[in-house]
This record gives structure tokens, sequence and C-alpha cells, in this order.
């Protein structure tokens, strides 16, 4: 058995925190899957050699203060409308890399008219969608995510189809755009499931280097508080509910949707 | 016999105590401690040190970015 001290050594560095996430704390709860896809959007960005050529917009929702944990430049819009600062960005700076990073009431609630016309217009900005089925920040209420039988702070009882209305996949949705050209969907809940996303990014971030059109990678997450679960049974539940509905892989790739069963 | 052998450090104060990296580790290194940090959390740290391997899947999916890893080669 060798010594702690003789493995903890600069040369034997395998993986640090990337530069590109600030010292700051999280503002997150344990184990909240936002923490992570943070780390991977900037050891992309990282990867690339970036930093300087990126411009991230934040949403609101939790993560709000994305630009406080980002250590790029950062913009944080209006409720929503991320999308369309965005294009504004990148319609002034086209050799930037430009990015939103929202939840999905930010992107598919009050935000869905943005989202749907950034995509139609084909704007090349990349989209970075975290989708766990609740309002996390406001008190879990239900969102248009939400799936059915989800018991949220605002559906005690379960979301029922019938007074509630269907649940919205709103990546399937742009995916039939004409302007969207590579459409993901990944998850960050073992390490596999967050190495493919990783490459999921890492792909979308290229394509945006050719003009080719939106790019969207969603990130089906947990929400440990608002689902009312621990952290390693919140991700259990996601495999179990969330995972049927939102199957995880690529929905359209190189501007073609890609034929599964379901389509 | 693993040829290599691997070690983890947990940034204390950071760690948030919330178990993902607990069942992504293949040779159950890391448990929770009975101790606490500054903010009231149990963290994270090498229950067996001799049975990493240095493989990464902790910090890969740990969510607030505390664990940093290292890894060399066992000399005898």
């Amino acid at each position: 058995m060798m010594e702690l001290t003789d493995i903890i050594k600069e040369e034997n560095l395998v993986y640090k925190k990337t530069p590109l996430m600030t010292d700051k704390v999280l503002s997150y709860c344990p184990g909240c899957g936002h923490g992570t896809a943070h780390r991977i959007v900037m050891e992309v960005i990282e990867e690339l050699d970036a930093m300087e050529q990126t411009i991230g917009v934040a949403p609101v929702g939790c993560s709000v203060l994305a630009y406080e944990f980002m250590n790029i430049d950062m913009i944080q819009a209006a409720h929503g409308r991320a999308p369309a600062v965005a294009t504004g960005i990148k319609r002034c700076y086209p050799h930037k890399f430009v990015f939103t990073y929202q939840g999905d009431g930010d992107l598919a609630a009050i935000g869905t008219a943005e989202t749907i016309h950034a995509c139609n217009r084909g704007e090349n900005i990349t989209i970075i969608f975290i989708n766990n089925g609740i309002y996390g920040m406001t008190g879990g209420q239900m969102a248009p995510t939400t799936i059915e039988g989800m018991k949220t702070s605002t559906s005690p009882y379960g979301r029922d189809l019938k007074s509630m209305g269907n649940p919205l996949k709103i990546t399937e949705l742009i995916a039939q755009l004409p302007g969207t050209y590579f459409v993901t969907r990944q998850a960050v809940h073992t390490p596999a499931a967050v190495r493919k996303a990783k490459k999921a990014i890492r792909k979308a971030f290229d394509l945006q280097k050719e003009n080719k059109g939106v790019t969207f990678v969603e990130i089906v997450s947990n929400c440990n508080s608002g689902w009312k679960l621990p952290p390693v049974k919140a991700n259990e539940w996601m495999v179990e509910n969330m995972f049927p509905f939102y199957p995880m892989g690529d929905i359209k790739v190189d501007g073609e949707l890609v034929k599964t069963d379901s389509n | 016999m693993a040829r290599v052998q691997g070690a983890i450090v947990v940034d204390i104060e950071r760690c948030k105590g919330c178990e993902v990296c607990i069942p992504s580790c293949p040779t159950s290194v890391i448990e929770l401690a009975r101790e606490v940090n500054g903010k009231g959390y149990h963290y994270a740290y090498m229950a067996q040190p001799e049975a990493c391997t240095g493989c990464s899947n902790c910090a890969v999916v740990c969510p607030d970015g505390v664990i940093t890893v290292y890894r060399m080669k066992k000399t005898a």
C-alpha cells in the first residue's frame, strides 16, 4: 500500500474542476444536476480554448446566478427571453460562440415564443435546456413539462391530464422546425451519462462554428427538493418515470429527424 | 490486483453530502463521514483508499465539482 502523499502529487493529477468554473459555492441544492451541467458546458469551452470567444445567456430560475459560477462573459436575460438576447448577441458577434442555458419553466413555459421563433429562424446559437419537470426555484410548482401523475405543490394528487392538460415535449416540437440542425436529449445522473452529455454539448458547439442553425441539447435532470426525494432516490425516480416519457438519445442529427419507434 | 493506485481529494467545505458519488464508484471507496463540515453536511471521504483506481467517475458525476482525482502506477 502506497502512502496517499505519494499519490497526491501534481504529476499524477487525473481530474480537477475546470478553472472556467469560479470558486464560488454553487447555490443549488445538494445533488442537483445543474452543477454537473454547468461544469460540462465549461469543460467543453475549455477544450475548445474558447474562454474569451464565448458569451453565455443565463435564464431566470434556479440557474439565474449562472454568471456567478461560469467564469466567462455572461448576460442574464429576462424570464424566457434568453434565445432572443442570444440572437442579438450572435448577430452582432457572428464569430463568437453564443449559448443559452435555460430551465424548463424558462424555456418551455414563459419563453415558448422566443424559443420556437429563434429555432424557426435558425439562429446559430446553442441552447442548453435543463428539464426537471418542475419549477424548482419558486417551490416546486407544476411546469408544462411535468409528467402525468407527478406530484408537485400545485398538483398534490399528481398531474391529471383531463384538468391540467398534457405535458409538453418541447424538444420533439422544435426538432420539427427547419431552423434546427442538431437536437438531442441527454442526462447527467451517472458518470457514463455525463460523459455522453458532454460529447453532445461538444458536438453542438462544433456545429455552431459551421453556421448550420440552432443546436439544442436537452438535459433531463433531477430536482430533489421539488420532488421531495433524497438525491440518489431522485435519480432513480428520474430513470423509472421521466426517461420513458423523455427518451434519451438524438432526435435530430445533421438536420434530419432520427427515425425511432415512436415517430 | 489493480496495477494502478488512485486517490481522491474532497474539498470538504464545499461538499454538500449529496451521496451521488457513492453509487458511481465501481470499487465502493467512498462513504460519508460521521463528522460534518462547516455547513453541517456529512462530507464524502475515502473509506477504502486502497481500493481506489482513480477512474474519476465520482469527480465526473459530482454536481459541485469538489473531487480532485490522482492516479499513479504501482511501483511494487
